[in-house]
């Protein structure tokens, strides 16, 4: 039985930040959506169906690239360790369902042994195949993805239709299911009040912007998560070659904005940076939003190299691990909001203090 | 995490954070459900995760009028579509086709697919050409981005494929 006790670190390779512009790009996202031909999408299905495409899944994923990970049906997982896989992104809101409802049986989650490729099992559609990778990395996520989805498209019939291609339960996903999302750390553009041309200019050529946890989700710290609107009358190397092209506009749109920035007020811009280490260092109650604006002006220090001394491991993994959930599951118990804050605050201090002396520009990091 | 007031009344919790761009500034707005509402726009949380149903109830004044259906297959009517956004099977694609062809072309601006070609397990020959024929455009694609192994792998595939036929 999988528990919280065999959570460490599951599904978060991409936190290491080894990727290309791992600093601004935080991850890359590809999935594809697909479904079975012989069973009802998702809003007609039955629950001894759901159970057989789930086992039909399991099988069939040991002929793939997920052989040797993990599978998880979520109806056995506790409420809590489900709230934790939706924290890393690797489930969503729907499949981890809400607190106190009981979960239909076969929705699932598989994780490959090499953690950056999964696969939800019932979610909106039947299959959502992804792979998460650290930093820009959108064609060797998308070939990963794409080799999942042909061992398990040789082995069980996929929903396809001539005209219309991959068919989805939602029409919004139809034809590649491809859905390419790069998750992006904008404080410059932010600063210099230039975002909204930006993701003005972004939402015209086609693609959409959100916040951090999806659609309808609130921007906080200045992440984004850029990615494709449309998956119908274009070719999946289209879509991927599109979003790179324009994200990486977005990354140079960025880096001029933190060189005028630097140019034009330098002492603000280094006291936004420290003060936010400050708090992070010694705050004893911290909220999450507080936390992620913070971890924000930290990692624009570390990325202009007027903090040293901190990995962006270190900022990726906070991120992660000061959600509520993470804290219920270290604490053994569910927090109430207030000590939720007082424990994440606590959580935050002990991992800087554990990565040493942070120094100014330039000076190497001694402990 | 502590609770949020409503950036409206400053009395009940916000529960909705809408995020706009006013003279190329960003701002978020939270608001309590009952301020959300009365500004129209919906808390229901299931059509939070459906913006589709949003964009179905403006356009379905017009001219998405519901042709055919229900769906044979699973029952779905066209109503029910245009509420929840969601399509009832594979067979919805072919019941609601007039319906949809109007609807795809205004989400995409296309109603043809023109992405991977699926190959499923037993193959018609037909099915086999179809795909032949996409690798064919992945390979030119692969060879126009310079993605030298991408192509050498699609090759593999095409040649695999030729020789089944």
């Amino acid at each position: 039985m999988f528990d919280g006790a065999s959570l460490t670190d599951f599904g978060l390779a991409w936190l290491e930040a080894s990727g290309p512009h791992a600093e601004i790009v935080l991850s890359t996202r590809v999935r594809l959506a697909r479904n079975f031909q012989r069973h009802a999408f998702a809003p007609r299905i039955r629950e001894a169906e759901r159970q057989e495409i789930f086992e039909e899944v399991r099988q069939a994923a040991d002929r793939t690239d997920l052989r040797g990970g993990i599978t998880l049906e979520l109806a056995e997982l506790s409420p809590l360790s489900r709230r934790v896989l939706l924290e890393r992104h690797l489930i969503s809101r729907e499949l981890a369902g809400e607190a106190g409802e009981s979960l239909a049986r076969g929705a699932g989650l598989l994780v490959g042994p090499r953690d950056t490729l999964g696969a939800m099992v019932n979610e909106e559609d039947h299959l959502r195949l992804q792979a998460l990778v650290s930093g820009l990395r959108l064609q060797d996520a998308y070939q990963r993805v794409d080799r999942l989805d042909e061992e398990l498209g040789a082995q069980l019939p996929f929903a396809y239709h001539q005209e219309y291609g991959y068919l989805t339960s939602c029409p919004t996903n139809v034809g590649t299911g491809l859905r390419a999302s790069v998750l992006i750390h904008l404080p410059g553009l932010v600063l210099t009040k230039e975002i909204g041309k930006v993701l003005q200019g972004i939402s015209q050529v086609g693609l959409t912007f959100r916040g951090l946890y999806g659609e309808g989700s609130e921007v906080v710290g200045s992440f984004f998560q850029i990615s494709n609107q449309t998956t119908l009358g274009k070719s999946e190397e289209d879509l991927i070659e599109q979003l790179e092209r324009i994200t990486g506009q977005v990354i140079r749109y960025e880096q001029d904005a933190r060189r005028v920035l630097l140019r034009d007020a330098p002492a603000l811009i280094d006291d936004k940076i420290w003060r936010a280490y400050g708090l992070l260092r010694y705050a004893r109650s911290l909220s999450f939003e507080e936390v992620m604006n913070l971890l924000s002006g930290v990692r624009l220090g570390v990325s202009l190299n007027l903090l040293s001394g901190l990995r962006v491991y270190t900022l990726n993994k906070i991120m992660i691990y000061s959600q509520s959930a993470h804290l219920d599951q270290s604490a053994g118990r569910s927090l109430s909001d207030a000590e939720c804050d007082l424990h994440r605050a606590a959580y935050v201090r002990r991992v800087l203090a554990a990565e040493g002396y942070v120094t100014e520009e330039g000076g190497s990091a001694s402990s | 995490m502590s609770a949020m007031l409503c950036e409206l009344c400053q009395a009940n919790e916000a529960k909705l954070h809408v995020t706009q761009i006013v003279n190329n500034e960003m701002r978020t707005l939270s608001l309590c459900e009952s301020c959300a509402a009365e500004k129209g726009l919906d808390t229901e949380s299931s059509a939070a995760n459906v913006p589709l149903t949003d964009f179905l109830a403006q356009v379905g004044k017009d001219r998405l009028e519901a042709t055919g259906g229900p769906c044979a297959f699973c029952g779905m009517k066209f109503e029910e579509f245009k509420r929840t956004g969601r399509l009832g099977c594979s067979h919805c694609y072919v019941a609601f086709e007039r319906s949809l062809g109007t609807l795809l072309r205004r989400l995409h601006g296309s109603t043809q697919h023109v992405g991977k070609v699926y190959l499923p397990p037993d193959p018609t020959r037909a099915e086999q050409q179809e795909r032949l024929a996409g690798l064919r455009r992945k390979l030119d694609k692969a060879v126009e981005l310079e993605d030298f192994e991408r192509a050498a792998e699609i090759r593999d595939m095409i040649r695999t494929l030729e020789g089944a036929l």
